[in-house]
């Protein structure tokens, strides 16, 4: 290791103290090197997230906005951007309260529920993470199209789902699905069921085990899930744009009109209904920065809670093993 | 579980049925089409080049949020989520705006391959970088300090202690950007032009087949990327799996 540092004193006048000096400066070398290596990583690491990530959103920003307030306001004002507004709310509105009620059913069947083919529905529910959003558009249209599977005969009775609001909102509802199950499911496994049990064994129905025990307890998870759902679904563009058939001011949603806008050569319009979604995009980061901080202190409170219970002057070790073991056989 | 038959099982045996319903040849004369093949092979291509590169600086990225310290490093965490948060055509918009005809920096990538790589970058960025961080934060110090008390170097300390804990979550992540990766078009539509033979990725190419009316050639396309990504994802995963045992 200090093979140079022996080299350059020479073994004549190696004394015990100068040969301390040199493991000294050694080490120091070491330590030197070792600095320069982290600086060299830390300035390439976030020399790439600023290339790729964080100078073009801020030039849209500027590009947005270097003529002033003024263009950006009759941009977004126009009808069709209105309208295209009002689409996107109205799918996100139906697509996730749907996907939020089958996710935390979902999560519940998987995670405390014994049957059959649970490992199969725990497949199904990640499918619409691994499929083109075009493929699932493709998928719609051959079902509800007009010649497809049950296309024909909802169009016979009167009811349009391709090309249409239904449409999209299934085409919305496929690629968000998976959230609110995925993130619901570790809270559940996290929590165990003796609390569920307890409330089971003093007489609680099983609807009010779950809305007076379960529900609060997992609600920092589900609200996360439906955070993302909610982006997932404001900002999905493939899918809708096959099943949407593009109608501008009918079938239009804000992705779709920013895409519009952008071919048409109008970069005013493309740009700040862009920067409307980005800074919705924005404010998802912040709520899922705040959740996952709230969740950690609720977390850190539950343990505190069980350790004070069990052994109040280690607190702190019990804190570190979420689950102390003398609870986990009751 | 009627909903998700309705919404998710159906559609999908649709796909399959349509994809099959002319028999194998017809299924292999539409993804062997010169444009459908050009397209297919472009994707495939793109995508591992991206999942490569991702692989690198993902675990780049995630050391530096771990084990390094320097101002401002909250916020760079929550800024790793910004491509799952944002729209993919606000992507390919946002891209185009720095990196595209009559941006300030003088290049323009717009219709070249070089536009694809940088699209797919950006929306796939979070996957590698979010599946290390938290085994990197769990990994124990201990025996890197005794590696670097042995005298070990840090480059070394990485290559042999580090990286090969890592690697079943790297090649995890890796395993995920690459399946987004095939499937991904709003952010690849604006920047790439769509330019058959050349830009054309195959999501491009199914959506142009769709809006042309010929499903057959759309599903048959869809299914091919589609088991190309699980391929991928289940030889990943199961990689990811023995190494994990092999380094316990």
């Amino acid at each position: 290791m200090s093979s140079s540092g022996v080299l350059s004193v020479g073994p004549a006048q190696a004394s015990p103290a100068s040969r301390r000096g040199d493991g000294y400066a050694e080490s120091r070398r070491v330590e030197q090197r070792a600095r320069a290596g982290r600086l060299g990583v830390r300035v390439l690491a976030l020399g790439y997230l600023a290339v790729l990530l964080l100078l073009p959103v801020l030039m849209v920003f500027y590009r947005t906005f270097e003529h002033g307030l003024g263009p950006v306001w009759s941009a977004i004002t126009r009808p069709n951007a209105v309208h295209a507004f009002w689409l996107s709310i109205e799918l996100v509105a139906i697509a996730v309260p749907l996907n939020t009620v089958f996710g935390i059913g979902a999560a519940l069947l998987l995670e405390r529920g014994r049957f059959r083919g649970r490992g199969l529905l725990g497949m199904l529910i990640d499918v619409p993470f691994a499929i083109s959003p075009v493929v699932v558009g493709l998928a719609l249209v051959l079902v509800y199209g007009n010649n497809g599977w049950l296309g024909g005969p909802l169009q016979e009775a009167g009811f349009q789902v391709i090309f249409s609001v239904p449409g999209m909102v299934l085409a919305t509802a496929f690629v968000s699905l998976p959230f609110v199950a995925r993130e619901t499911i570790p809270v559940l496994r996290e929590l165990g069921a003796e609390a569920e049990q307890a409330a089971a064994t003093l007489g609680a129905s099983a609807w009010q085990t779950f809305w007076r025990v379960t529900l609060p307890a997992i609600r920092w998870g589900v609200v996360y899930g439906v955070v993302l759902t909610t982006a997932r679904a404001l900002g999905e563009f493939g899918a809708v744009s096959i099943v949407s058939g593009r109608l501008e001011g009918q079938t239009q949603t804000l992705p779709l009109y920013v895409q519009d806008r952008f071919e048409n050569f109008d970069t005013t319009g493309a740009y700040s209904a862009a920067v409307v979604l980005a800074l919705l995009a924005l404010g998802t980061l912040v709520a899922m920065n705040l959740l996952t901080r709230r969740t950690r202190a609720a977390q850190s409170q539950m343990t505190r809670d069980r350790s004070s219970r069990t052994t109040p002057e280690r607190s702190s070790d019990a804190e570190r093993q979420p689950v102390a073991p003398g609870e986990a056989t009751p | 579980m009627l909903y998700l038959s309705v919404l998710v099982l159906l559609p999908i045996a649709a796909v399959l049925a349509r994809s099959t319903s002319g028999g194998a040849s017809t299924f292999w004369r539409e993804v062997t089409s010169p444009e459908a093949r050009a397209a297919i092979e472009l994707t495939l291509a793109v995508s591992a080049l991206v999942t490569v590169v991702n692989a690198f600086f993902g675990t780049l990225v995630a050391w530096t949020l771990v084990r390094d310290e320097f101002p401002g490093k909250r916020v760079v965490n929550a800024l790793i989520d910004l491509p799952f948060a944002l729209p993919t055509v606000v992507a390919g918009v946002v891209l185009l705006a720095l990196y595209g005809k009559g941006g300030p920096t003088g290049i323009d990538v717009s219709f070249t391959r070089a536009s694809i790589a940088l699209a797919l970058l950006f929306v796939t960025l979070p996957f590698v970088v979010r599946s290390v961080q938290p085994v990197l934060l769990e990994l124990d110090r201990s025996m890197e300090e005794a590696a670097g008390s042995l005298g070990a170097r840090g480059w070394t300390v990485f290559r042999r202690i580090v990286l090969p804990n890592l690697a079943p979550a790297i090649v995890s992540g890796a395993a995920l950007s690459f399946a987004r990766a095939v499937g991904e078009f709003g952010s690849v539509v604006l920047i790439s032009g769509n330019l058959p033979f050349k830009t054309e990725v195959g999501s491009v190419y199914v959506f142009n087949q769709i809006e042309n009316d010929s499903l057959p050639a759309a599903a048959a396309v869809s299914v091919l990327l589609l088991i190309a990504a699980l391929l991928v994802l289940g030889a990943f995963t199961l990689f990811s799996r023995r190494m994990s045992r092999h380094v316990q």
